[in-house]
This record gives structure tokens, sequence and C-alpha cells, in this order.
């Protein structure tokens, strides 16, 4: 812009000068006013625009796409995700990849082993209660298999525990344990430390960043692996999450059971044997006293806090549900299960969604049928009344179009109680004994009446758009070639009214089909819709996975049917209010 | 429709009036549930139909006590001040953010239009179950779950389709020489905007953000899920209300919302007018 308003300036890009310069490059390109090709120039003035529109959205862009676009983008990555199983539980998932399902034989013994302390860790931490839920969905029963196993892992641990501390009474003191695994001045493990820290935040759901006051030495994580790790997890947990100093607490059982582990293994002795650092005395002391050590046997240990760790079918669910991503929750909401041997319906008694689905769809059909009904006759009188009644008449579809959904549910709940005012006017009438009023309320009627009565505007309002386009001249030709009133309606004004049915319709059911708060209200039981479900899910019974699910199911539904609105309207064409 | 012709024979003057009857009571179906829970707000009784006192239209029948109740109870206090705390922050953010790229999008040459347009409509489409599903597991890892803010960032994400509706709307008629001429007598763009384009525009602005304030301000399936009990909306309170326990308050909080919007849509109805006769699309 100032390029063009500023002062002549004979060196300038002018006009004038430009055409001196077109003059004088013969032949060569058309030129814009200051020197450049015009081709490059409008290209530059176009590619201006297109960034400045682009700047003036992008601020909108971003907010929808951080408060909205990504929140849903988190629901479907929720309903296939299944990280818990190998977060809480890594080691065991990986002993138990060598299983074979097939078999009646139980896992190894390594297998429990490696559960011992997974699950030791996950109980510190509190998160093996969440891992029995989630495990429950597929298999009942599982989750207080969890629990209280979780209660008892203590007393494998004090087996060693107590035979170390009836050894050395400093086994018991915090600060000697700390003494012999921190790092100190010398060097420390820092790639098991990372990889614990890792272990940790997974299994939390944090970040395990902070600073916790402990390094691995790098000397003992050689000689006693085992207990190196567990200490360590024992030290992240102790200093980030119960935020107490790590050399002022006693270890977990657990450590005292690697410990002896590491003790007993063969492969170790040397290394312990010719170990000098701090502590050194204590554990050559306990080496040579190592056939005072229980040889625990894990598996019968962990049938004994719970049976159904004898139950090769707790073992195969936990093996089908080990892998991070899962299609368990998007099976179940169409009441298909994963098992072992493959995808098989559910049990009868639980088989409920796809009910749901259905009746969803026919709930939202009839309401959709209704408000054509209704709404056909309406939006007909309205397109068709003169200019000035027809928007005196539209106040009364506005008014409930802008009236709080929560009114007009209000009003239906007080409207269609059994002691509620439509009852009180039927038995008045007399078409109703009192003994027997009508039950509006709490059902299918309830719903669709309703939701008819909040939808309707819905339907009235593109049908009234479309109606008015109709040239009244149609049906006056028709009648004047001779046809009868209803023919020239039916032949000739029905079918141009068509579009506007079609988009009133869709929309209507997009509408119903997600609806929420109408059906929790005046619903009850069986009036309710897959929405109900989903938040049922997602608040009461926690299995969130399935909400997602259900919710993505219900999303692609929509979103299909939105595609289809889209090309028979136009989204640019959603018009609010009249 | 427009009258009978006079010779019209006796069926169709049978269907003409018939046809009327059935519009009224049509209209009467949409009309008749609001209009009911007015005069039962006012009852004396806590019972939800009309006592015989009321319907002798005899003075002991009424009372404002549920008014009071509302006015006086701390529960609806405090659910009206949250509403009052979150609707105009959440319309706030969706009119300026909403405004802007509706002007962004009405320029001649935007890419991705359609597919922009797809995005930001997304939460008018998207059923508000599967909204509030979303942010509560995406508010949650980020810590904005149970937050104000939480609240007024969802309900200004589901305002925004309105704004961009609305003013991308009054902008189909904007004549774009305005800004051009405007340039040339020495205007920068900032004071083209607010000289020229917004006074224009302003009736859209103001509607769309009608829109958004209402959104939010009826909003129960996402402040169900996003808030927490410290952000309790009216909308909210209405809701447990009907679900627990049911107290003919609800009906005097109905019967306010209900001039709330029939005042907002007076003023919606005289801003569409206003913008259709500035922009010379109507002759009155």
């Amino acid at each position: 812009m100032t390029d063009a308003t500023g002062p002549d300036q004979v060196t300038g890009a002018t006009p004038d000068n430009a055409i001196r310069n077109a003059d004088r490059a013969d032949n060569g390109p058309v030129l814009a006013a200051d020197g450049t090709p015009l081709k490059r120039s409008l290209n530059r003035a176009l590619r201006r625009e297109k960034t400045r529109a682009l700047l003036l959205i992008a601020p909108l862009l971003l907010f929808i796409l951080i408060t909205f676009i990504a929140p849903i983008a988190d629901m479907l990555f929720r309903s296939v995700e299944n990280a818990i199983v190998e977060d809480t539980l890594p080691a065991t998932v990986e002993a138990l990849d060598e299983w074979d399902s097939a078999t009646e034989e139980l896992p190894s013994p390594d297998v429990f082993r490696a559960l011992f302390f997974d699950l030791f860790v996950a109980a510190e931490a509190k998160e093996h209660t969440q891992l029995g839920t989630r495990l429950n969905y597929e298999q009942t029963g599982i989750s207080s298999t969890f629990r209280s196993t979780g209660r008892g892992l203590d007393d494998i641990g004090e087996l060693y525990q107590d035979v170390f501390e009836d050894q050395n009474e400093l086994w018991e003191e915090a600060d000697f344990w700390y003494a012999m695994m921190n790092a100190g001045d010398g060097a420390a493990a820092g790639d098991l430390l990372a990889a614990e820290r890792a272990r940790m935040a997974a299994l939390t759901d944090e970040p395990k960043d902070g600073e916790i006051g402990f390094a691995p030495s790098a000397t003992i994580a050689s000689i006693l692996p085992r207990t190196t790790r567990e200490y360590t997890a024992f030290a992240i947990l102790t200093a980030l999450v119960e935020e107490d100093v790590v050399a002022e607490e006693e270890p977990w059982e657990a450590v005292f059971a690697a410990l002896g582990l590491d003790l007993q293994d063969q492969s170790l002795r040397a290394g312990i044997e010719g170990y000098s650092g701090p502590g050194a005395a204590e554990l050559q002391a306990a080496l040579a006293n190592v056939d005072s050590l229980p040889v625990v046997d894990y598996r019968a240990a962990f049938i004994e806090e719970d049976d159904d760790w004898g139950d090769p079918e707790v073992w195969r669910t936990l093996q089908t549900y080990s892998d991070r991503y899962t299609m368990g929750y998007f099976l179940n909401s169409i009441d298909l299960q994963l098992t072992p041997d493959g995808i098989q319906s559910r049990p009868e008694d639980e088989q409920i969604y796809i009910l749901l689905f259905q009746r969803t769809l026919i709930m939202s059909m009839a309401i959709t049928l209704s408000c054509i009904l209704l709404g056909y006759p309406i939006a007909f009188l309205l397109a068709n009344l003169p200019l000035r009644t027809a928007n005196v008449l539209m106040i009364l579809v506005l008014l409930p179009f802008w009236t709080s959904l929560l009114v007009r549910t209000s009003a239906w709940k007080v409207l269609l109680q059994q002691q509620g005012v439509i009852n009180d006017i039927l038995v008045w009438i007399g078409l109703v004994d009192d003994a027997n009023r009508l039950v509006m309320i709490n059902n299918q009627t309830g719903t669709i009446i309703a939701m008819t009565h909040i939808l309707l505007p819905f339907m009235i309002l593109p049908l009234y758009s479309v109606m008015k386009t109709i040239p009244p001249a149609y049906v006056r030709a028709a009648k004047s070639l001779g046809a009868t009133d209803w023919t020239a309606f039916w032949r000739v004004y029905f079918p141009n009214s068509v579009p506007g049915i079609g988009a009133g319709s869709i929309l209507v059911f997009i509408l119903a089909i997600g609806y929420y708060i109408t059906p929790e209200l005046v619903g009850g039981t069986t009036g309710v819709f897959i929405s109900n479900r989903i938040a049922y899910h997602i608040s009461s019974s926690l299995n969130w996975g399935l909400a997602a699910a259900l919710g993505s199911i219900l999303l692609a539904a929509v979103l299909i049917l939105y595609w289809t609105y889209d090309r028979i309207v136009g989204i640019d064409n959603v018009k609010l209010g009249g | 429709m427009s009258g009978l012709p006079p010779y019209a024979t006796v069926g169709q003057k049978a269907w003409y009036y018939g046809f009327r009857v059935i519009c009224g009571l049509i209209f009467f179906f949409l009309i008749a549930p609001i209009a009911v829970i007015i005069p039962l707000s006012f009852n004396a009784e806590d019972f939800f139909t009309f006592t015989p006192e009321m319907l002798s239209l005899s003075p002991e029948g009424y009372s404002m006590k549920h008014y009071e109740d509302f006015f006086t109870n701390s529960e609806w206090q405090q659910a009206l001040w949250n509403s009052v705390r979150i609707a105009p922050m959440a319309t706030i953010l969706s009119v300026s953010f909403g405004t802007l790229a509706a002007i962004g999008l009405s320029q001649p040459h935007v890419p991705f239009r359609r597919a922009i347009m797809a995005i930001l409509i997304s939460p008018m489409i998207v059923p508000l179950i599967i909204s509030a599903a979303g942010m509560y597991f995406f508010y949650s890892r980020v810590g904005l779950q149970g937050t104000y803010w939480g609240v007024v960032l969802a309900h200004a994400a589901l305002g925004i389709p309105f704004v961009i509706i609305t003013v991308t709307a009054t902008l189909v008629g904007f004549d774009r020489s305005l800004t051009r001429a405007s340039a040339n007598l020495g205007a920068d763009p900032v004071t083209t905007f607010f000289k020229v384009q917004m006074p224009l525009i302003l009736p859209g602005v103001i509607s769309g953000g009608l829109f958004a304030f209402i959104t939010s301000f009826d909003e129960v399936v996402v402040v169900l899920f996003v808030g927490s009990a410290g952000q309790k909306t009216l909308p909210w309170q209405m809701f447990t209300g009907l679900r627990e326990q049911i107290s003919p308050t609800i009906l005097a909080v109905a019967t306010i919302l209900v001039t709330l919007s029939i005042l907002l849509l007076a003023t919606i109805e005289i801003l569409r007018r206003r913008s259709e006769k500035l922009r010379g699309m109507s002759p009155g």
C-alpha cells in the first residue's frame, strides 16, 4: 500500500519508471511497477494474501486442535491402548511369552518368581488393584485375586528377611543398606537407574525424574544384580512417592528376597567373595551361611495366597491381554470377547451392547419420523403464509429452540408423571381411571415424546428454508393443467421439498443418537441410549477403555452421517435461528 | 394457502380449516410444556401439578416461595455464581478467536478451506457425550480436569462453531471495496478493521456471542465430566435436582431461564434485522 501512495521518487518504483523499464527491456516478460516480472509479482501478492488469511485462522485452529481435537484423539487412542499389563508386570509378561497357553500345565516357577517381584513393586506403588480391575473386565474374579495376593506378598519376602536378620542385626539398619548400595564417590550404574526410573514412571503414569538422593553403585550392581534392581526401585518410590529419605528407610521384603536369590546364584559367588566395599564382611558371612536361606517355591507360595493362581485360565487371560494394544474393548462393545482360543461371543447374560446400539438406532429413527410428521405441516404452513404472519408464528418455533434443554426436560418430567398434569387432565375428563394412571415416563414413550419436542425445531428450520425456495408458480401450473390439490401437492410440491426432509432428518438423527441428558432423566431403564452407557462406564464402572471404544463407534456413525449431510446440504448452509 | 378462493368446494374448505387445526395442535405441543411450568412455579404447595386452589385462581394457591428458595439457598446461589463466572469468559474466548478466524476464512484465497471449516465446526457435530468423554480423559492427563479453566476452555471450544457460522454469514454480504476504499484513504489495516469492518459485522459478532453464551450457560454434559463440585453450574444443579431430590425450585429456575431466552431471542432477532438492513439485503 505504502509503495503506491508514497511520493514519486525518480529512482523509485513508479508506474512511469516501470513503463520506461519495460520499454528498455524489449521482448522481455511483462513487468510489474517495481520491475519484477508481473507473474512473480502476482504470485507473491497471492501468497501474501493466503498467509494473511492463514495467520488470522491459525490461533483458532490451534485452540480447537488443543481443546477439542486432541481430546477426541486421546479417546480414540484409549479405546485400543492396553499398556497397563506390560507396564505393571514387565518381567512377568516377558517370561510368560514362552508359555504355551494350549497346555493345561501351569507356567514355570520362573514366571511366578518374576510375578512376585513385579507384583511386589506394583503393590508398593498401589497400582496392582488397577491391573486387577482391568483384567476383571475380561475374566470375573481376577480383581480379588490381585487384591488378596497383594496383601500376602510380604510373607514370601519375610522368609528371607527373617534369616538375614537372625544372622546379623545390621540387616535391619536402613543406613547399613544405604551405605552398601549407594555409589557415593565411586562409579554409579547410571543405565540401571535410568531403566528403573522408566519402569516406575510407566508403572505409576507419572514422570520419575526428580532427585532421589541415591545412585546404585556400579560395583554392587555387577555382583548383586537382582538386589540392586529392587533396591533402586525401592529408592525411587521412597523418595518420589512416599517423599521419605532413602537412607532412613528399611528396604522392602522383596529386596531381601532378591538378595537371597543373588546369594544362591552360583555364577555370582566369585564376585561376592572378591568384593571389598561397604558391607563386604556381612555379605561374605551371609554367603558362608547360604544353606540356611530358604529355597522358596514361588509357584506353591502364590497358589497358597490365592487358589486362582493354580488355574491356567487366569494365566491365559494374562497372556492374551499382555499386548500394548488390544482389540478387546472394541470386541466387548459388540458383545464379543478376545479369548486365548480366538474371538468368541460373550456369555448370553452379558450381551447388552448390540441391543443398546439397536435400541439407540430404532428410537432415533422413531424420533426422526415423528419430527417429520409434526414438522412438515408446520414448515408448509409457515412457508405459504404471508411473511409477516409467518415471522410471528416462527417465534413459536424459535422459543422452544432457545429455551434451555433442562427447562424443556423438566417440563416434560412434570407433565408426564403419574401425578402430573397430563394424567390429572385425563382423569378429570374421565378417559383414564384414577387407579390406572398412564405410565408415560421412565420408559421409551417418555424419551420419544420429550426428544421429539426438543428436536422438532431442528426439523422445521431446514424444511422451512427449502420450502421457501419452491416457486408457488409450480403448484399453480400443475393445477391449471388439471391436477387436483392432492396431485399437485404429491407430484409437484412434495418432490421439491424432499431435500429439506433429508437435511432435517439427518440433522435430527445425528443429534438424537448422541443424546444423553434427556434419556438419562426421562428414560428410566428401557429408554436409555448408548451415550448413557458411555457415561456410566466413565463415571461409575471406570472402564474407560470400553467407554472410549463405545464412543469411537458412535463417533464413526455420526461422522458418516455428517459427511452425508455435507454432501446433501453443505456445511456452509447451516443456518441458526432462521 | 393464502386465503380460500370463493369457489372452494366443501372438501377444500374442510381441509383448509382442518389443516389449520392440526397446525394449531402442533404449535400447542411446542409451546404448552414451556408455558405450563410458568404458573406451576408459583405453586404454594410443593407439588408439580395444579392444586384446586390454583385452578380456582384463589390467591392462597399462589406464592413466591420457590423463588425465595432460589434466591436464598446457598447451593443455588453458588451454582448461579459459577454459571455467571464461566459463561462470559468462554464467550469472550470464542468470540475473539472466532471472529478473527471468520474474517480469515472469508478471504478470497484460503488454502484447505473445506478441511479447516470441517475442523472448526466439528465441536457442534460431535455428540456432547463424546466431547465430554474425550475432554475428561485428555484434561485429566494435563491437569485441567476439575478446574475453572478446564471448563472455560471446553465451553469456548463448544461455542466456536456458532461464532464462525454467524460471523461468516454476515461477511458473505460484506462489500470488500469498503476496506479498499478505507486503505486508499490512508487507514492502516487495524484502523480499517475497527472503524469500517467491525461496525458492519458487529450484529453478526454479537449474535454469535449470544449463541456462544447460551451454549455455555445451558451446557451440562461437558461440565458434568470436566468440572468438579467447585464448578457446579446452574444446569448441573438442575440436572442433579431432577435426578435425585426433585424440588419445585427447579420450576422457578426454569421460569427465570425461559425469561432469559425470550430476551436473548428478541435481541438476536433485532440484530439480524439490523444487520440485513445495514447490508441492504432486505427492504424492512
